[in-house]
């Protein structure tokens, strides 16, 4: 596996790399510029900008995870035993405290 | 695995019975992988209690690029800029990391180490970077009041704002608009800022979102009150940027990443330490190159979050 992996020379590395890069830095242009259309927040809850940084953020974890940690090599039970838990999780526990904090200035 | 040589290819029901690797990777690399599940459990716990407060307290509290804005050597405000940098400090230290394990799998020691060298630079950058970030922070730039309001809101950070309801710093409202944003280095008492804030057009708005306005001879009265102070800097009981818990989550999620990161450059310095004496070279495989990468990259990982929560949404 690793002998596998090392014939692929590094050229992954560096357009993963080139990824993260130009996806931190439409980011941060988003961030400064906050574009008047995108700031509406469908549904009342946050803007469409905010969702869009959240799914950049997502996409730039998934690259971290698979290419530099290495888990896109690694066995089918390995990959399991470390996403499920995570994906179970924690978008659980943001659920709990999204709604549930609703009643924390109720009283 | 290289490390898996001496045992049979085990057969398809023996799998889990012991004596082999199930999951493919050694016991120290699978152990390395469950930690740093907790870890992510962790700083997700933080992050998410973060939201919730942010989200109790919209109208107060401040918008990340009225507070972080400094870049070194230039004037004036630079929203996001710096941690753009630190960010791509981190991510580039990653990848000197993962060069590092590449360079592992061909057992060449003298490439680990100078990657690793590199990574270790990197991440000791980024601990200089936040050490002058948190300088900033602590020391305040603009400067704001609280005042405590008789009806349920109680005391509050606010910052003072011009007749057009823009922010003006304290130095601005003191000695006028054009000594620009340098109010750190003087200190303010109370009765300059409220000599100042009563004779002009001024009035005070709260550092939330939606810029809530307190208006001008409301202000003065809050201003008067002997229970409201002069706000300049940030410490754990109050900041100048607004509402007291962004001050705490502030310093509690980045310096518990920063933290992190500090252990992760020491890990990173023993296990280099180690590759120039050789040890993984008579061993034969780099894989301990591989688990201190994991923990390496994970720390990059939470950085790429917490840049989102923190500074951008």
């Amino acid at each position: 596996m690793a002998e596998n992996h090392a014939q692929g020379g590094t050229r992954k590395i560096w357009i993963v790399f080139f990824v993260l890069l130009v996806v931190t830095a439409v980011e941060v242009i988003l961030g400064i510029v906050k574009p008047e259309f995108l700031m509406s927040a469908p549904g009342g809850f946050t803007s469409w900008l905010n969702y869009i940084f959240i799914i950049l953020t997502l996409f730039k974890a998934y690259f971290i995870v698979e290419t530099f940690m290495h888990l896109e090599g690694e066995r089918k039970s390995l990959r399991l035993a470390i996403y499920l838990p995570v994906l179970i999780l924690i978008p659980y526990l943001t659920f709990i405290l999204l709604t549930e904090g609703g009643y924390m200035m109720a009283g | 695995m290289a490390t898996t040589t001496s045992v049979e290819m085990p057969q398809e029901e023996k799998i889990w019975g012991g004596g082999n690797q199930p999951m493919g990777a050694s016991y120290g690399k699978l152990m390395m992988w469950f930690f740093l599940i907790s870890d992510a459990l962790t700083f997700s716990g933080f992050l998410t209690a973060y939201g919730l407060m942010r989200f109790q307290y919209e109208s107060t509290w401040p918008v990340a690029e009225n507070v972080f804005t400094h870049f070194p050597g230039l004037e004036g405000d630079q929203p996001l800029l710096y941690v753009a940098l630190m960010t791509f400090i981190l991510i580039m230290s990653s990848v000197t990391m993962v060069l590092a394990v590449h360079e592992g799998h061909h057992n060449r020691k003298i490439r680990v180490g100078l990657w690793m060298l590199a990574t270790i630079v990197g991440g000791a950058i980024f601990l200089g970077s936040q050490a002058w970030e948190w300088y900033h922070f602590i020391i305040g730039d603009n400067g704001g009041v609280e005042v405590v309001f008789t009806d349920d809101r109680g005391a509050q950070t606010l910052r003072p704002a011009n007749a057009d309801g823009e922010f003006i710093s304290l130095s601005e409202l003191v000695h006028g608009p054009s000594d620009g944003g340098h109010g750190h280095h003087e200190h303010f008492t109370k009765d300059q800022v409220v000599e100042a804030f009563a004779a002009g057009d001024y009035q005070l708005r709260f550092p939330g979102k939606e810029g809530i306005m307190v208006g001008h001879d409301e202000s003065v009265t809050l201003l008067s009150d002997e229970r409201a102070m002069v706000v300049q800097g940030a410490n754990m009981t109050r900041n100048e940027y607004g509402h007291k818990q962004f001050g705490n989550f502030f310093f509690f999620i980045t310096g518990f990443h920063g933290f992190h990161v500090f252990s992760g450059v020491v890990l990173n310095f023993i296990i280099f330490y180690n590759v120039m004496l050789g040890t993984y070279q008579r061993r034969g495989h780099y894989e301990m190159v591989e688990k201190v990468g994991l923990y390496w990259h994970f720390v990059d990982l939470v950085w790429v979050f917490v840049f989102t929560f923190f500074y951008l949404v």
